[in-house]
């Protein structure tokens, strides 16, 4: 390792150190003042009164001044529900708001500093890290000891990575108010963008886009001289910094719902949600165009883009998800499971969740245009648990959580009902193929090993089969890693497409007498 | 020589038929597959003492490398095996008793046969230099190779790659791969001379440089120096120089593996004698893959084919032979492949390292020099004998069509566009190829126009 590399790995794990350390510093204290500001006018003086031992109260950290709140909050709830007065029950998440508006001290009055010393120059120190290597080397794939890695092969620093990257996911959906030092951190740059402070959804966004950035220019390091790999990765840099990121703060500003041009339902699970619909139709006409371009996505985009492309049009080039699975989640991409088993259980997951949101977004639907005489508010329940087992648990904690233990697509591959779409479409109406060079295969494996996906490459490749798969998402590692270029990603007619019964190149001796 | 069978008693076909396979490399496996396929019935046992399970041989590099571990180098799951009813024996094998029919095996009990078939591979030629025995001296062919070369490269300062070709290149890269500097003794002026025309010998030689491997050319092993407790010290090379070192990695070839049957009633020469059929001198018993020679080899081939693909091909053609009637090893157009380091290799057809007239050829390189495309054709009708590619990507059937059906040079190069294999985005050179044809040839050739099939053209048409 270079000297430059040393200083920038080093930078790096002062800066995630101090980054974790936050979470422990600055003060809370909550007035009267601040909690009018924060909640609901009708529960200002219910809280007011709930929360008086916390008032005035100094807290030396997030952790203890949220666990007062809870209990408080608690101990209130749970005498409306004994007293079964349950429109007085607060429903309303006020833990992170409160948390917000209380911080102060240190970090609340150094933000800028900390940002600097924590993002920035974490951010910075991968660059110094990542951009000195391969230099000076041909350009070529070596996946050099990856096998060897703690870090790649379930050793014991990627099952900490495994067990820390788990643990922001349970923070950010389920105890936000546990990180809100993490979000004041980047509030001066959410009133640059956005001109108001920021939610952790917003911490989120930046770090997942600088994930991509940074880990995006390691591809371009790793993968140098393979121009569909260069491209690839810098589509899905520029989706994620512009679409996911910035236009949607920008949407903001102008007045207009948060939406994330790119994302088609049933990956997008709440596009048809009321509450969605109704931010968009009550937006005006611009609102209008965003509700009406969804719906093109979805049945005009996906089939046409797909049909000519495949799947990778979006899954490996656009998607937010597969960004980050392409770059944040490439060294760990020859951790899926290419088993048959998997491959069966990929099967009976994938679809069924296509399925369930299918029908909950008819239900819902349906519901609407009956003014909700047909389920009344049921299908509300109907959404919060899907987005808490799906959206959150499944794409969120497992999808990105277990990374290092399960490889970068698990959500991709078992979860997303949106790849389970297109990838119906790929495998019957497309003309993406991975052709397979005749005879050449010498079944080394390295195809099957470093798919993403689980796709067990090599066993098609072998046996001179095309590779038609619905869960491809044409990465084109497979041919990448191949030693020989047995394999080609292409897009071609329809016929010959899929050989299903098919023969090796340059054996005569059986053609002879078939 | 003769051709002892006539095709009518070629095998024992009685239902339930015991077929042993020695060897569970990719002639054996492919033969047992494709028997399976076709005989629900027959009794089929693979032995093996290097694996319990078939491995890719051509993988084990990248076992050393850390690019994969063993289990990913397996093409089939464990399972696999006992769901086709090929039957496993992880054991070596003794000695072979034909008139019995029965083999003997070094741990378990001997086993019976009706039809045997010999896949028992190759192993690392090795020249009597003094020292060869020493420890941290060894070829790489077989998993205990690999181990082996895995444990003696632990603390090695620097290592010597005897042998100018595809097994020493590789043992270059696995040691580089590890930060073990190499050095690369080759006997003739470039690297795989025998095989390669010089500028690509060249080429290739050009980009091991870059990966900083020391070529020393014209250089033969004298011998290999012992440092007193048995283990090497350094090479001697033919001009008295001695290079210290902690490995020496033999890579000179390899020969069958015939210890088992040598000095039995089976005829054998350098590998065990099969005619077309892959019938050996003693009835019912097979021989396939790098084991096997040809008592008259297919017209322009070697004797002995030890390369994965012609491996392959007689257990498919085998296998075929055993199940339905009898069928020689007819293989089309050669071809084969390999990578240098980070450029891969393709040929199809017959590129000679040398020729002379009527052959002729014609070479184009990149400016850059990492890739380069060679064609060599009959002078006088332009038939197409053969090509090479380095750095860049062919299409197999595109040039299995070309060569069965006797193309000229110059129906391939107008049609270069449909040959290319490279992936999508890479830049595309048959337009300069041709104008490097036009220019050495003074013809005036086009590219045929392909039309356009994506989702634009449906614009602008």
């Amino acid at each position: 390792m270079k000297a430059i590399q040393k200083i920038g790995l080093g930078g790096f794990l002062l800066a995630l150190l101090l980054f974790n350390a936050l979470l422990f510093m600055g003060q809370f204290r909550l007035t009267e003042a601040q909690l009018q500001e924060a909640v609901k006018q009708e529960h200002v003086e219910v809280l007011r009164q709930e929360l008086q031992p916390m008032l005035g109260k100094t807290y030396t950290s997030s952790f203890s001044f949220a666990t007062d709140f809870n209990r408080l909050l608690d101990n209130y709830n749970e005498e409306q529900q004994r007293s079964q007065q349950w429109d007085r029950v607060i429903w309303d998440d006020y833990a992170f708001a409160l948390a917000r508006v209380a911080s102060q001290g240190f970090v609340e009055n150094n933000k800028l500093l900390l940002l600097f010393l924590t993002v920035i120059m974490g951010a910075a120190g991968a660059l110094l890290y990542i951009l000195p290597q391969h230099r000076g080397e041909p350009a070529g794939i070596r996946n050099n000891g990856v096998m060897f890695s703690s870090n790649k092969s379930r050793g014991m620093v990627g099952i900490t990575i495994g067990v820390y990257l788990t643990a922001i996911y349970v923070l950010l959906y389920w105890y936000p108010e546990y990180i809100v030092n993490w979000a004041l951190l980047v509030d001066p740059l959410s009133y640059t963008l956005a001109g108001g402070p920021a939610s952790q959804w917003f911490l989120y966004g930046t770090i997942y886009t600088l994930a991509i950035l940074v880990m995006g220019v390691r591809m371009f390091r790793k993968y140098k001289g393979n121009n569909y790999q260069l491209l690839r990765t810098a589509s899905v840099m520029f989706f994620q910094l512009s679409f996911a990121f910035l236009i949607p703060e920008i949407l903001v500003v102008l007045n207009l719902p948060w939406y994330d041009l790119k994302n088609i339902w049933p990956l997008d699970y709440d596009f048809f949600f009321e509450y969605s619909v109704a931010s968009m139709l009550g937006s005006g006409s611009a609102g209008l165009f965003l509700f009406i371009w969804g719906i093109l996505l979805i049945i005009v985009a996906v089939p046409l883009f797909t049909y000519f492309y495949g799947k990778r049009w979006y899954c490996s080039w656009v998607c937010g998800c597969g960004g980050l699975a392409e770059t944040a989640g490439d060294p760990y991409r020859h951790l899926s499971d290419k088993s048959l088993k998997a491959w069966k259980v990929e099967r009976w997951m994938v679809y069924p969740i296509l399925v369930i949101i299918t029908v909950i977004t008819l239900l819902t639907i349906a519901n609407y245009f009956t003014e909700f005489a047909l389920l009344k508010q049921s299908t509300d329940m109907l959404h919060q648990w899907y987005g808490f087992l799906i959206g959150a648990a499944f794409a969120g904690v497992v999808g990105v959580g277990f990374y290092p233990l399960m490889g970068n697509r698990v959500w991709c591959r078992f979860g997303c009902p949106l790849a389970a779409y297109i990838g119906i479409v790929q495998r019957f109406k497309s003309r993406f193929r991975i052709t397979t060079n005749g005879g050449q295969c010498i079944s080394c494996g390295n195809c099957s090993t470093y798919c993403e996906m689980g796709i067990d490459v090599r066993w098609y490749a072998q046996r001179g089969q095309n590779i038609v798969r619905a869960s491809c998402v044409g990465c084109g590692i497979c041919a990448s890693v191949c030693p020989r270029g047995v394999l080609k990603l292409e897009n071609g007619p329809e016929q010959g497409r899929i050989t299903d019964i098919p023969f090796l190149t340059g054996n005569e001796s059986i053609k002879v007498l078939n | 020589m003769r051709e002892p069978h006539a095709t009518g008693d070629f095998c024992i076909r009685t239902p339930g038929r015991r077929i042993v396979i020695i060897g569970n490399g990719i002639s054996g496996i492919t033969c047992a597959r494709h028997i399976r396929k076709r005989d629900s019935e027959a009794y089929i046992t693979i032995i093996s003492g290097e694996t319990e399970h078939f491995f890719s041989r051509t993988a084990l590099m990248y076992i050393f490398m850390g690019h994969m571990t063993y289990a990913h180098t397996k093409p089939y799951e464990d399972w696999f095996w006992e769901k086709n009813r090929l039957h496993l024996v992880h054991d070596w094998v003794t000695r072979i008793n034909f008139d019995q029919k029965e083999l003997q095996l070094q741990q378990q009990e001997p086993l019976h046969y009706d039809i045997l078939i010999l896949a028992l591979g190759s192993k690392p030629n090795k020249f009597g230099w003094p020292g060869q025995e020493l420890q941290g001296v060894q070829g790489l062919y077989s998993y205990q190779d690999l181990q082996m070369m895995n444990d003696t490269t632990t603390n090695c300062q620097r290592a010597v790659i005897v042998g100018g070709g595809l097994i020493g290149v590789e043992m270059a890269e696995m040691l580089l791969s590890r930060n073990i500097p190499v050095t690369f003794l080759v006997r003739e002026e470039g690297f795989w001379r025998s095989i390669l025309p010089k500028e690509e010998s060249e080429l290739v030689m050009r980009h091991l440089r870059e990966h900083h491997v020391d070529l020393r050319l014209n250089t033969e092993l004298k011998a290999i120096r012992d440092n007193g407790s048995g283990r090497v010290q350094a090479v001697v090379t033919t001009a008295g120089e001695e290079i210290a070192c902690g490995f020496v990695g033999l890579a000179v070839g390899v020969q069958p593996n015939i210890k088992l049957v040598r000095d039995t009633a089976l005829e054998v020469n350098k590998g065990i004698l099969v005619d077309q059929h892959f019938a050996t001198n003693i009835p019912n018993v097979f021989a396939i893959g790098d084991c096997a020679e040809y008592r008259v080899p297919v017209p322009q081939r070697q004797s002995i084919e030890q390369v994965w693909y012609t491996g392959r091909m007689h257990g498919e053609t085998l296998a075929h032979s055993l199940t339905h009637q009898p069928v020689k090893y007819t293989p089309g157009p050669w071809f084969n492949s390999a990578k240098f380091f980070d450029i891969e290799y393709q040929t199809y057809g017959m590129v000679p390292n040398r020729w002379e007239e009527p052959v002729d050829s014609f070479y184009w390189e990149h400016a850059e020099g990492r890739i380069a495309f060679r064609a060599v054709f009959n002078g006088e009708d332009n038939r197409l004998h053969g090509v090479n590619g380095l750095g860049m990507r062919l299409r197999h059937e595109f040039f299995d069509q070309a060569l069965r059906e006797n193309w000229t040079v110059e129906q391939v190069l107008v049609k270069l566009g449909q040959a290319n294999f490279d992936p999508e985005f890479y830049d595309r050179h048959h337009r300069e190829m041709l104008q490097a044809y036009n220019q050495q040839f003074g013809t005036n050739l086009e590219l045929e126009k392909k039309e356009k099939k994506g989702l634009l053209s449906y614009f602008w048409r």
